[in-house]
C-alpha cells in the first residue's frame, strides 16, 4: 500500500465532510469507548494488571533474543517450520514460496494487520492465488477494495447500510427480498459465503497476538472463529507475526490477554483465543499437514535500540485510536496508511519515514488520553513528540513555520524586548478589537478565523500593569 | 525588592508564572491569580525575566530553543519557594518536562528538578498546598467546567477547582457531557490543522450548549480562547472566563471575546 500520509490535511478535510463516514464514526464513544469504561470498572485490579502487563512487555523486550531463540527451539520441536524474514519483501517470498510448494489455489487469511503492512494480499494475488479475507470487517473491505481503517475493528468506518448494500451487490445468488437488518444476519450471511473457501482452501495465513517462548506456541484471539477455520481446515497454515509479539510464557500471555480484551472491546475476554503448537499430530481429530511460522523483523530490531523502543510494547488493542479526538474526528483512513490513530503516529514514521509520515505526530494536541488509556502505558504523546524532534532535526519542518518558530523564539530569548513588543502588540490589537472584543478575522491566524473569532486583547499586558501599579510590593 | 527575601516573615513567596497568553491578552486573569495565592497566605512577586514556556518550540521538536527558554524561565525564578502558574499546560511543562530537557547533563537537570519541585498550577497550589477549601466570595449562576489536558492528565486537577467553586454560595455546577475530552486547541495545532481543530471545539461547544450552563470556565486562557471564539461565531450566549476570574469575584472585564458593553455577571 502506497503511503497517502504526505496528503493527510487534504485527507482529513475529505473525512470531516463525509456525512456516512462521520456518521460511523460516531457510534465510537458510546461504543468501543463505553464498553472499555464499563470492563475497567468491573475489574478493581485493573490499574494494577496495566504496570504488571507493560512489566511483562519490558521484561520480554528486554531478553528478546533470548526469548526468540527459546521459541525457536521449542516451536521447531514440535513440528514447526519457522523461517526469519528481515524485511517485507523477505516475508512475502517466503510466503509465496510456501503456497507454491503447496500447490496452493485459494489461501484464506485470519485477520492480520502485520499483513496489510507488507501488503500481503496485493502480492499473492499478483502471483495467481485466490486471497479470501474471513474476518467479517476485513471480508466487507476486501470487497470494497479498501484497506482497513482501524487496527480490529476494520470495517468501522462503514454504517450498517453501507455493508446491506454492498451484500447485496455481491450476493446474487441469495434470495433479494431476505433481510438483513440486524448485525448477526451480516454475520451470518458473510459466514454462509465463506464457509465454502474454508472448505477449498489450501493455505490459511493468520497473524499471531503472541508467541509463547516456553511452548513454542501461537495463539490468536477473535470473536467470529474465522481464524480457527482458517488455521485448521487447510492443509497448510502459515503464521505471519513479527518479532516483538514473544512473550516467555503461557502466565504471561494470560496476564496480559486479560487487558487486551477489556482494552479492546470492553470484553473479559474474547470469544476465542486459540492456540497453535505445531502441525496436525497422528493423534489429533484436525489441524493442518504443515504449519510455519514467518518472523518479521521490517525494521523492529532498530526501534528496539532506539528511544522509540516503548511502543514495541503494543498489544494492538486500538484503545488509544479509540479515545483519541483526532481519530475520532477523521476515521483511520485520513493517516494514510496502515496504523492509524496515536500508534499509527508513532509507528508510521518508523516504517516509511518521518518525512513522508511527518503529518501524523505532528496532528496531535498532546491531549494525553491515548496514554491514559493504553494497557501497555506506552508514552505515545512523548514518542510522538520525538518524531517531531527528528523531523526538526533532519530539516523537515514546513520552511513557513519553521520561520515562525524562529522569529518567535527570538523574541521569547530576550525577555526586555518581548515585553517591550507585548506592549505595543496588545495596544494595537486592543484598540482593533475593542468594543467587539473578538476579531472575525485576522490575516496571520486564517485557519482560526476561518471557524472561529480570536478573542481580542484586553489593551494592556500584565507586566506592563504589574510594573504600573507595583502589586508586588509588600502593603 | 529583590526576588527570595520574604516580604513578611513566615509567607511563602511565590513567583507568579504569567503565561504568555494572559500577558498579552488577558491580564485579569494575572491579577485574579494574584488575588486568590494572596488570600491563600502567601506573598507574590511576577519576574520580567520570563516570556513563555517554550512550549511552541518544544512541541515542534526544537529542543534547543526549548532548552534555552527553560533555562532562562529557571533562573528568572530564582530564589522563590513558589512558581504559580494559572494554566495547567505552562505548569505541566515547568513541573514534568523541564527536567526531561535537560537528561544527560546532572547539573542542569538537578536544577531543573529542583525547580520542577517548586512549581503548581494555581487551584492546585491553592488547594493541594495551601489547604483551600474556601475561596469567600460570592457569585450567582449556572457554570460547566472544561477539564484542560495538561492539567487534568498530567497534574490530576480534576476536583480542586470544583471543590473551589463549591464553597461558593450561588454557583451552580453543570457538569457537561464528555468534559475531559480535548476542546482542539493543542497550541499550534490549532493553527497547523485548523479542520481538525475546529471539528474538535465544534462537538465542545455542543457539550457546552447542552449542559445548560451560560458560564464556562477553565483553568488554561488557550482552550478557553479557542471555546470562547467558537461560541461567538456561532452565536451560542454562553460567556468563558478563566475559573479564576470567579474564584477571586474579579469580574469588571467582559468575558472571552465578549463585546465590552455587556458587563458584569453575577454578584459580588
Ligand atoms: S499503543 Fe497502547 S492503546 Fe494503542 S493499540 Fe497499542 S497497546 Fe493499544
Amino acid at each position: 500500500m502506497n503511503p497517502e500520509t504526505p496528503a493527510f490535511k487534504a485527507n482529513a478535510r475529505a473525512a470531516l465532510s463525509d456525512p456516512q463516514l462521520q456518521s460511523a464514526l460516531s457510534g465510537l464513544p458510546t461504543g468501543l469507548v463505553a464498553q472499555r469504561t464499563s470492563a475497567r470498572a468491573r475489574l478493581p485490579e485493573f490499574e494494577a494488571l496495566r504496570d504488571i502487563g507493560r512489566d511483562v512487555r519490558n521484561h520480554a523486550l528486554e531478553y528478546l533474543d533470548l526469548y526468540l531463540e527459546t521459541y525457536e527451539r521449542n516451536a521447531t520441536a514440535a513440528g514447526a517450520v519457522v523461517h526469519w524474514a528481515e524485511t517485507g519483501q523477505d516475508a512475502r517470498e517466503i510466503i509465496a514460496r510456501i503456497c507454491q510448494d503447496a500447490g496452493a489455489r485459494i489461501v484464506t487469511k485470519g485477520k492480520s494487520m502485520i499483513s496489510e503492512e507488507i501488503a500481503l494480499n496485493v502480492d499473492l494475488e499478483a502471483r495467481g492465488f485466490e486471497v479470501v479475507e474471513t474476518d467479517l470487517g476485513e471480508y466487507i473491505i476486501q470487497n470494497r477494495l479498501e484497506t482497513p481503517s482501524h487496527i480490529i475493528a476494520p470495517a468501522i468506518h462503514l454504517t450498517q447500510q453501507q455493508v446491506e448494500d454492498d451484500f447485496r451487490k455481491l450476493h446474487t445468488h441469495l434470495p433479494a427480498g431476505r433481510i438483513l437488518e440486524e448485525p448477526a444476519q451480516l454475520v451470518a450471511e458473510a459466514r454462509s459465503v465463506l464457509r465454502e473457501k474454508f472448505m477449498l482452501a489450501d493455505v490459511g495465513i493468520t497473524g499471531a497476538n503472541f508467541l509463547i517462548a516456553e511452548t513454542g506456541s501461537s495463539i490468536i484471539v477473535t470473536n467470529e472463529g474465522n481464524g480457527d477455520l482458517t488455521q485448521s481446515l487447510a492443509r497448510v497454515h502459515i503464521v505471519l507475526a513479527s518479532i516483538d509479539k514473544v512473550l516467555p510464557t503461557l502466565e504471561d500471555v494470560t496476564t496480559v490477554l486479560r487487558l487486551l480484551a477489556r482494552s479492546a472491546t470492553g470484553q473479559e475476554f474474547t470469544t476465542y483465543a486459540t492456540f497453535s503448537t505445531g502441525p496436525r499430530r497422528p493423534e489429533d481429530p484436525d489441524g493442518p499437514d504443515a504449519y510455519h511460522v514467518v518472523l518479521l523483523d521490517n525494521g523492529r530490531a532498530e526501534l528496539l535500540g532506539s528511544e522509540f523502543r516503548e511502543v514495541l510494547r503494543c498489544i494492538r488493542c486500538g484503545a488509544c485510536m479509540n479515545h483519541c479526538p483526532v481519530y475520532n474526528a477523521v476515521g483511520g483512513h485520513a493517516y494514510g496508511w496502515v496504523y492509524p490513530g496515536p500508534i499509527g503516529a508513532v509507528m508510521t514514521p518508523a516504517l516509511i519515514g518521518v518525512k513522508a509520515g511527518g503529518h501524523l505526530p505532528n496532528a496531535s494536541t498532546f491531549c494525553g488520553r491515548c496514554e491514559a488509556v493504553c494497557p501497555m502505558k506506552i508514552p505515545l504523546p512523548k514518542l510522538m513528540r520525538h518524531w517531531r524532534e527528528a523531523e526538526f532535526e533532519q530539516g523537515h519542518t514546513p520552511t513557513r513555520y519553521r520561520y515562525g518558530l524562529k522569529t518567535w523564539a527570538w523574541f521569547a530569548k530576550r525577555p526586555r524586548t518581548y515585553h517591550f513588543c507585548a506592549r505595543f502588540a496588545a495596544a494595537v490589537l486592543g484598540a482593533l478589537g475593542s468594543g467587539a472584543g473578538r476579531f472575525s478575522r485576522l490575516p496571520f491566524a486564517s485557519g482560526w478565523t476561518r471557524d472561529r473569532d480570536f478573542p481580542a486583547p484586553q489593551g494592556r499586558t500584565f507586566q506592563q500593569l504589574w510594573a504600573e501599579t507595583r502589586r508586588g510590593v509588600p502593603r | 525588592m529583590s526576588p527570595g527575601q520574604s516580604a513578611r516573615p513566615g509567607r511563602p513567596r511565590v513567583g507568579l508564572f504569567v503565561t504568555c497568553l494572559v500577558d498579552l491578552i488577558r491580564p485579569s486573569v494575572g491579577f485574579a491569580a494574584v488575588t486568590l495565592i494572596e488570600r491563600s497566605g502567601c506573598d507574590v512577586d511576577v519576574p520580567t525575566g520570563q516570556t513563555c514556556c517554550g512550549q511552541p518550540a518544544y512541541n515542534s521538536g526544537d529542543q534547543a530553543t526549548a532548552r534555552e527558554i527553560a533555562l532562562q524561565t529557571i533562573r528568572a525564578f530564582d530564589g522563590f519557594d513558589y512558581v504559580v502558574a494559572p494554566s495547567g499546560s505552562c505548569a505541566g511543562m515547568l513541573r514534568s518536562h523541564y527536567p526531561a530537557l535537560f537528561k544527560g547533563d546532572a547539573v542542569l537537570e538537578s536544577e531543573a528538578r529542583a525547580f520542577a519541585a517548586k512549581v503548581y498550577e494555581l487551584i492546585s497550589f491553592l488547594v493541594d498546598v495551601r489547604g483551600m477549601t474556601s475561596v469567600g466570595s460570592r457569585f450567582a449562576g449556572r457554570v460547566t467546567y472544561h477539564d484542560s489536558c495538561s492539567g487534568l492528565r498530567e497534574l490530576g486537577i480534576k476536583d480542586q477547582p470544583r471543590r473551589l467553586l463549591a464553597s461558593m454560595p450561588g454557583v451552580e455546577l453543570s457538569e457537561m457531557a464528555e468534559a475531559e475530552i480535548c476542546c482542539g486547541f493543542g497550541g499550534t495545532f490549532a493553527i497547523k490543522y485548523p479542520d481538525i481543530s475546529n471539528a474538535m471545539v465544534d462537538k465542545k461547544c455542543a457539550s457546552i450548549a447542552a449542559s445548560g450552563a451560560d458560564l464556562v470556565l477553565a483553568g488554561d486562557l488557550g482552550c478557553l480562547m479557542n471555546m470562547a471564539g467558537k461560541l461567538v461565531r456561532d452565536g451560542r450566549p454562553v460567556r468563558c472566563r478563566h475559573v479564576a476570574e470567579v474564584l477571586a469575584d474579579e469580574l469588571s472585564d467582559p468575558p472571552i471575546a465578549w463585546p465590552d458593553k455587556a458587563v458584569g455577571e453575577g454578584s459580588a
